[in-house]
């Protein structure tokens, strides 16, 4: 059995549980997916599993080629396993393999934020609003020491690029998995925007 | 796909319509222990907010000279009915203003049936 799978985040909603209480759920429209590829040990150096997800509008010939007459695929992830003896290729992956409870990790690419300041970025509280203060309500302060080291150490927390990068998250809750609609319920959020590719993966104990 | 279809809503039955200014008779189950009892808040309705599963509906009452105000989610299995005692005439869809006014100035114009 394939440990993963890949969606599209559909967005946030809330469900009731029998006892009232409301659960804040991410909608992923997961599956069904295609097995395009079995990586061995023998043969690659690792054991995976190649899936494909989405409908492409358009391939080139390598694609054709690498897809022999599976599909036509808008995207292909791997996912790891210990063991892919009893996977075939073509098979199909649905959102059967999770069942309500159960821990997932999950990956995605986060919402991009541009060039962003120190305090957005790292949460830096910024300068004083008041007491004669001029344009120094978001700095980031002092950024070292003077003579000694007489540099700026690595790693010094500044602006910069945030987001749009890949983001785990891990051991969420599985609520619900719908076969017939092909659609997964998480509890809580997933990282990315409305329509993001998604990666679930079972969690590892 | 649209997350509004993601969870389907079925509307109970036992909700009567109403708006914003109506005095509302609200019955809610309470979980004590083992034991569980059907609860009765009567207020006026001053907010309705949101859409679909998530929606909800707050009701303030005054209560022994304090002003009491319960958030009730529409869509919740406890929530057993919603009578409308009266129909009140307001002019706007929140009335966080009745917060700041006494019991006797609270009581609302009843809406003239059509």
């Amino acid at each position: 059995m394939v440990n993963g799978i890949l969606g599209k985040k559909i967005g946030m909603t809330q469900i009731f549980t029998e006892d009232g209480t409301v659960v804040p759920v991410t909608a992923i429209e997961a599956g069904p997916c295609t097995v395009i590829q079995i990586k061995t040990k023998e043969k690659e150096g690792y054991n995976a599993v190649q899936l494909g997800f989405g409908e492409a509008k358009r391939l080139n010939e390598p694609e054709k080629g690498h897809l022999k007459k599976l599909g036509a695929f808008k995207h292909l992830r791997e996912f790891k396993m210990n063991d892919v003896s009893e996977v075939e290729l073509g098979q199909k992956v649905t959102v059967e393999i999770f069942e309500p409870g159960e821990r997932i990790n999950v990956v995605g690419t986060s919402k991009g934020r541009g060039f962003a300041g120190v305090v957005k970025r790292h949460g830096f509280a910024g300068g004083p609003k008041t007491h004669g203060q001029k344009d120094r309500h978001r700095a980031p302060g002092s950024v070292g020491g003077g003579t000694y080291p007489g540099k700026t150490w690595k790693g010094q927390r500044m602006a910069g690029h945030m987001g749009n990068a890949r983001v785990t998250v891990k051991k969420l809750e599985v609520v619900q998995a719908n076969v017939d609609r092909n659609l997964l319920l998480i509890k809580g959020a997933v990282p990315g925007h409305r329509n993001g590719l998604i990666l679930i993966e079972k969690a590892r104990k | 796909m649209d997350v509004r279809s993601v969870v389907e809503v079925e509307p109970n039955p036992n909700i009567e319509d109403f708006r914003p200014g109506d005095t509302v008779k609200v019955s809610f189950k309470v979980v004590e222990g083992e034991r569980q009892r059907i609860q009765v808040f009567q207020g006026i309705v001053i907010r309705k907010r949101g859409s679909g599963v998530s929606a909800t509906f707050t009701v303030r009452q005054i209560f022994h000279g304090v002003g009491v105000e319960r958030i009730f989610p529409y869509n919740s299995p406890f929530l057993e009915k919603v009578q409308v005692v009266a129909r009140g005439h307001v002019r706007r869809a929140k009335l966080y203003y009745l917060r700041g006014l006494s019991r006797k100035k609270t009581r609302l114009k009843l809406k003239s049936s059509q």
